[in-house]
């Protein structure tokens, strides 16, 4: 491709601008630029976002291929606006090697839908018993700057410590799961009247706030930095509004669904609903969303967890946790807070692009749709509405709550380095996409 | 009805018809030939996921003394521990012509996905699932409240201004939620007595009175005292500090026993743990229904497959039937 014209693309500014983009960078940007030999994107009643980065997706390559590789997740991540993902170490074999993050980060490279950062384990094989290669993985091509035992706590404390610590000297940051194992044991729903009701064992929320509680403490006395992965409830919120304010260098993620979603629909029995951590209550999701207005919350991150049909088709308690969130976090995102006018467009742009690239320190992302900077940006139409289907997801999995919901805006093009991962709506050929 | 899946679905008219159905089918017991056509030609397959020879018994009885061809189906040594799902497992059930599925199942919901995740046709009956609901069993619960109370003249009456109380482990009693449901449906006044660890979250907003002192409780008056059993793994899990201490606090002792009304019940579900939640002398003595309860269980579960499979539909109606 030679190069792309988006014309008339409104920004963040508010104006309506056309943006030049040759050799994965934005060289031009203002109104009318002259046509040259080069693909134009009519970019008329859409808004310009810079791409957007997941600091959170589980792509199961290596060791889960049926779920998702790392190519239907970099597709997902395109069809869904994402330029870049973080991903997760649970893996088989888990991410705690130099090998297996530069193999999850090659095989990103190689497809090009999306820049893939793996993310490396804590501890070795995800046991929370001994720190993993950390330094190896730091220094690898993979350049690994978050360290998480995601889906599993990192519960013990003087391990927490030493992670926290190892990481801080070469600027990474442990992103915790907080969910103190004890508390939790056999937890299917979060805890409450309606756990009682329906006779599932509780998670309550105690348990993601005191691992967070004490995290911070531990962030604060070895002078790290601590990223606490999706918060889900208000108690939670209060402890980082507490830390933050005391100056601890504490980031914070909230997902999608749990901006949108409450406990109410596991009344069904339909696991596309179980998820970790739970989805909460209406309480708790008001917290949520006025925490990532406020700045309390800094980023929005999927938790995307694809899982194959077998793995939700089956009792609530047998069920996988987690559910599939790449394609539909924009939406999901647009519906909760725009719509209610708790967020603007400049907000989702830091919240889904440049906040959560900071975090990860991920280049590329510090001046977003600037000229110079590298052509990583998303057009979305804010002005669509469409019911979910199957045809909206492109990952290997279907396990989305939101099949049947009515949802807010539409992603209209991906632009990754200057390549367009998605146009109209539709993924372009992974040939194409591979060759740039 | 086309399920039976928790009490709460029943409003006051149903529990009460159910009721009455199953006072109907009690009437057949006392006949020579103690069997209903009723279901002939029908299927009902009991689908046990779960080890429970009692309810299995009694739903088999229950289905045979109405006619129907009955399938035991239970999960061990079957192609569901060789890791067959749910799923397939109802669906080859329903291949081979089941009318009704009798499913019980560890998970909570597990009957409720069967019936409402569009994998069958089949009218589903609950025969309790995880720590979630055990609707047949406060039905026949009720039955046997309501014939205590008013002998023969129970037909079309609920348990307005019954005072019951329900005592021990509330939080996984999948019976003490249905007869929660139920007995407040049915205009019982409802109180529970469980030490704290043994109480669900959210307790407070059920429609019971919470008593964690089972004497203080007691002497409020009830006119059915139901036990719940204890279950021993639970024993290891800080629930609670030992056995004695759960006997002496919350246990149903022949002291306790002693002070209870004349006229007072004494309920189980069974099996009972004696010397723990129940003394013999309670469990023993003329106010104990545990054994009227295993009776009237088999004539609310006729009754419910009576009414799920050929309640709706024109299939012959139970002798004295009076709907």
């Amino acid at each position: 491709m030679t190069g792309l014209l988006i014309r008339g693309a409104t920004t963040l500014g508010g104006a309506q601008e056309d943006i030049r983009v040759r050799e994965g960078r934005i060289v031009a940007t203002g109104s009318l630029l002259p046509e040259l030999r080069e693909t134009v994107i009519d970019a008329a009643g859409l808004v310009a976002l810079p791409g957007l980065v997941d600091l959170h997706t589980h792509l199961r390559e290596p060791g889960g291929e049926a779920s998702e590789t790392v190519l239907t997740g970099t597709r997902a991540a395109a069809a869904g606006g994402f330029t870049a993902v973080f991903a997760m170490a649970n893996t088989s074999p888990v991410a705690d090697t130099a090998g297996v993050v530069e193999q999850v980060a090659s095989l990103g490279h190689r497809h090009g839908y999306a820049t893939v950062r793996p993310i490396g384990a804590v501890t070795v094989g995800l046991a929370g018993e001994r720190l993993s290669e950390i330094g190896a993985m730091a220094r690898s091509r993979a350049a690994v700057r978050v360290f998480s035992d995601d889906g599993k706590c990192v519960h013990d404390a003087l391990l927490m410590r030493r992670a926290l610590e190892y990481v801080a000297t070469f600027d990474g940051v442990i992103a915790q799961h907080a969910q103190e194992p004890r508390l939790t044991e056999g937890a299917q729903m979060n805890e409450g009247a309606l756990s009682g009701e329906l006779g599932l064992a509780g998670w309550p929320a105690v348990a993601e706030e005191a691992i967070i509680a004490r995290d911070v403490l531990l962030a604060q006395h070895v002078g790290a930095r601590l990223h606490v992965c999706h918060v889900s409830t208000a108690g939670s919120v209060d402890v980082i509004r507490w830390a933050k304010a005391r100056g601890i260098a504490v980031t914070a993620e909230v997902t999608p669904h749990h901006l949108l979603l409450t406990e109410e629909l596991a009344r069904g029995y339909d696991a596309r609903f179980k998820v970790n951590p739970p989805l909460r209550r209406d309480e708790d999701v008001h917290a949520l969303r006025t925490a990532l207005a406020d700045g309390t919350i800094d980023i929005v991150a999927t938790d995307h967890a694809p899982h194959p049909a077998e793995a939700k088709e089956c009792t609530w308690a047998e069920a996988a946790f987690g559910m599939v969130g790449l394609e539909s976090a924009l939406p999901v995102v647009q519906t909760a807070m725009i719509e209610t006018g708790m967020l603007g467009w400049a907000d989702i742009a830091r919240v889904l692009s440049t906040a959560p690239a900071a975090i990860g320190r991920l280049e590329g992302y510090e001046s977003p749709l600037a000229e110079g900077s590298a052509a990583h940006l998303t057009l979305v139409d804010p002005a669509a509405r469409r019911t979910w289907g199957a045809d909206d997801l492109h990952g290997r999995s279907s396990n989305t709550p939101y099949t049947g919901v009515e949802l807010a805006g539409a992603i209209v093009a991906t632009v990754h380095g200057g390549v367009p991962t998605l146009l109209d709506g539709a993924l372009r050929p992974a040939e194409e996409v591979a060759r740039g | 009805m086309k399920h039976l899946l928790s009490t709460r679905d029943l409003d006051r008219a149903a529990a009460v018809r159910l009721l009455d159905v199953a006072e109907d089918m009690a009437l057949t017991a006392t006949r020579e030939v103690r069997k209903l056509p009723t279901l002939r030609g029908r299927t009902v397959v009991n689908l046990f996921f779960e080890d429970s020879t009692r309810t299995r018994l009694s739903f088999e009885s229950a289905a045979k003394r109405l006619s129907a061809d009955v399938i035991t189906f239970s999960a061990k040594g079957s192609s569901v521990s060789k890791g067959e799902s749910l799923k397939d497992t109802a669906q080859t059930l329903q291949a081979m012509g089941a009318d009704a599925i009798v499913v019980r199942h560890p998970s909570s919901g597990a009957a409720h996905q069967l019936a409402h995740s569009g994998w069958i046709d089949a009218h589903v009956l609950n025969a309790g699932d995880g720590t979630h609901e055990h609707p047949t069993q406060a039905l026949l619960d009720a039955f046997t409240m309501r014939s205590r109370r008013f002998g023969g003249d129970s037909r079309g009456r609920d348990l307005n201004g019954m005072r019951v109380l329900i005592v021990g482990d509330v939080l996984h009693s999948r019976v003490a939620r249905s007869n929660v449901w139920l007995l407040e449906t049915l205009g019982a006044e409802v109180h529970l007595c469980a030490p704290r660890t043994l109480l669900p979250a959210g307790v407070g907003s059920w429609p019971a009175r919470i008593h964690h002192d089972l004497d203080a409780a007691l002497a409020t008056g009830p006119d059915a005292v139901m036990m719940l059993r204890v279950q021993q793994e639970r024993m290891h899990d800080a629930f609670f500090p030992s056995a004695l201490e759960y006997a002496r606090e919350y246990g149903l002792t022949a002291e306790r026993f002693g002070r209870l009304e004349a006229d007072t019940m004494v309920m189980h579900p069974g099996p009972m743990n004696r010397g723990l939640e129940i003394s013999s002398a309670a469990a023993d003595s003329a106010r104990s229904t545990v054994l009227e309860q295993v009776t009237n269980g088999v004539f609310i579960r006729m009754a419910s497959l009576y009414l799920l499979i050929a309640g709706a539909d024109d299939a012959p109606r139970p002798s004295g039937a009076d709907a």
